[in-house]
């Protein structure tokens, strides 16, 4: 990568808008009442813009955590010689999962398992299964069959050669995986909302029934702008996962 | 050193190794050659356990193999293979010091070690040390390698078509290296080819396969002079049967001591083939010889090589 000068770091920037927009949002209430001047609210206050981005971030943090644990780890074990005839049943499951719309999963948890926190992580961690499962099995499979033979000839045993040779040269696709998991869990939990978890969702969701442009404007925007700043530090951590290619 | 007894392998109802008897002592370079499905890959991984033994028992250095952790016979044991297989995410330092940090090696130990195992094989440590497989073209790639094995100075070394992917004259150059490395240090080499002018060329003793059994084991003029059978003539020589004899016989052994003739003189050491090739480019029937320290030595003439 060529040398920028810290300032001029996208990273660095996306993340001060975003901060800026769920601190700074009461302030552009005459903006708001302005582009929507037949509103009598322009802006939401049901609810602070900075406890739902925290929310926001929490449930898509534990679910994605869960899938990448969930994801890596049967990646892992349909690859082993061990877990190998299992292959194509997870690859099935895992598949399955991602078939269901996510609200339709949310519909059937809020009966089983109630409001909150619960449904949405459950619904987000199966539908961020698939792109994990997937890039975890494709990065194992790309890792050359010559650096298996030669590690195992020089006496590396399975575990060394998992964590040695195996994991950081498939750590490229598989974090590309995690990341598109990642992204789409932030936008899919703003649907999350529906159920009562509190994300950025709710001014989105508030907002479409009471036909509020304005509300849906103020969820959207912070929403937005943390899959950019999530893709970005993602980014990042490809960058430093295949430094060694440049 | 490595002494394999009756030992087949089987691959469901295939026969890969059939019956094969082989001791290799210490200090030789035994290689193994044979067309492509032959037994000679698998009857080297037979030897590290990267394939088990169907049949018969393989004892290295006096222990049968099955008693041994296969992990630990392994770091025992340099591994070298034709696709080089070293680890792209890992600088060329790295790479060397694989062995000797599987066995803990202290980390100063093992970088003193490498850096001079890569000025050995002619890479110079400074440049090389941090720099990544992918920024190294084959030849440089391949002698990574070949320092990679050595690391841990495993007395034995076994050898997969390592050259196979070179180019003829990196391949030459690397085939010296081995030879010098080899007799510098007296380790037991196993080294798998299909190229007879390699096999002549580094072999203490030969074994030819053919179909997964072995069919001939010799020194390199045993196999030349006495071939077993029509298989073993046509592959050791063929047309080029008197070169190839040439090409496994010194100058040494043909000087006439004392005598002296023009020119530019050649190395005792060198091959007959070398010196039948220089009368031949030179017109002259007769060159002078020099020792190793560059004192003369004497003279070869053209009708000593016509002898038999």
């Amino acid at each position: 990568m060529t040398a920028r000068p810290r300032w001029r770091d996208p990273l660095l920037w996306s993340s001060l808008a975003l901060a800026a927009t769920v601190l700074l949002m009461p302030l552009a209430k005459p903006l708001f009442a302005r582009l929507f001047p037949a509103l009598q609210r322009p802006l939401f206050a049901l609810d602070s813009l900075p406890d739902l981005l925290l929310g926001h971030v929490v449930v898509v943090t534990a679910s994605s955590a869960a899938a990448v644990l969930l994801g890596v780890g049967a990646g892992l074990f349909v690859t082993r010689p061990a877990g190998a005839e299992f292959r194509g049943m997870v690859a099935t499951i895992v598949a399955i999962g991602q078939t269901f719309p996510p609200v339709a999963v949310l519909a059937v948890a809020v009966p089983l398992i109630g409001f909150g926190f619960e449904p949405a992580f459950f619904a987000l961690l199966l539908y961020g299964l698939l792109p994990i499962l997937e890039s975890t099995v494709a990065g194992l499979a790309s890792v050359p069959t010559e650096a298996r033979e030669a590690a195992r000839g020089m006496g590396m045993g399975e575990g060394a050669l998992l964590r040695k040779v195996e994991l950081p040269l498939a750590a490229p696709v598989i974090l590309a995986g995690i990341r598109t998991s990642v992204i789409i869990n932030v936008g899919t939990a703003t649907i999350a909302s529906t159920v009562g978890a509190r994300t950025l969702g709710l001014p989105i969701i508030v907002g479409l029934n009471g036909a509020n442009p304005a509300y849906i404007l103020q969820g959207a925007i912070p929403a937005a702008l943390l899959a950019v700043v999530l893709d970005l530090a993602f980014g990042r951590l490809l960058a430093a996962s295949q430094r060694w290619r440049a | 050193m490595i002494e394999l007894e009756h030992v087949t392998r089987r691959y469901g109802a295939a026969v890969a190794v059939a019956d094969l008897s082989l001791a290799v002592g210490a200090g030789e370079f035994c290689v193994l050659i044979g067309g492509s499905g032959a037994g000679k890959s698998t009857t080297l991984k037979m030897i590290n356990r990267l394939v088990d033994a169907s049949e018969g028992a393989i004892r290295v250095g006096g222990r049968d193999i099955r008693e041994l952790e296969p992990a630990a016979l392994r770091r025992r044991m340099g591994y070298v293979i034709q696709s080089i297989g070293l680890f792209p995410h890992w600088t060329v330092a790295r790479n060397v010091g694989t062995v000797p940090e599987l066995l803990g090696w202290p980390a100063a130990t093992i970088r003193d070690r490498t850096a001079a195992l890569l000025a050995r094989l002619g890479l110079a440590p400074g440049e090389f040390l941090a720099k990544y497989p992918h920024q190294l073209s084959i030849g440089q790639q391949q002698r990574v390698g070949i320092a990679r094995a050595l690391a841990a100075d495993p007395d034995i070394l076994l050898m997969d078509e390592p050259f196979g992917a070179l180019d003829p004259i990196t391949r030459m150059a690397l085939q010296a290296e081995i030879a010098a490395i080899q007799q510098e240090s007296g380790k037991t080499v196993v080294f798998v080819t299909h190229d007879i002018d390699e096999a002549l060329r580094l072999a203490s003793r030969i074994a030819v396969m053919e179909r997964g059994r072995l069919v001939q084991i010799g020194t390199p003029m045993e196999l030349l002079t006495a071939p077993a059978s029509e298989f073993v003539r046509d592959l050791v020589g063929g047309d080029d049967l008197g070169i190839k004899l040439l090409g496994v016989a010194t100058v040494a052994s043909r000087l006439r001591a004392g005598e002296t003739a023009p020119g530019v003189p050649i190395a005792a050491a060198a091959s007959l083939r070398q010196a039948l090739s220089r009368m031949a480019a030179e017109g002259r029937d007769r060159l002078a010889v020099v020792a190793s320290d560059g004192r003369p030595a004497g003279t070869i003439h053209l009708a000593d090589l016509l002898r038999r």
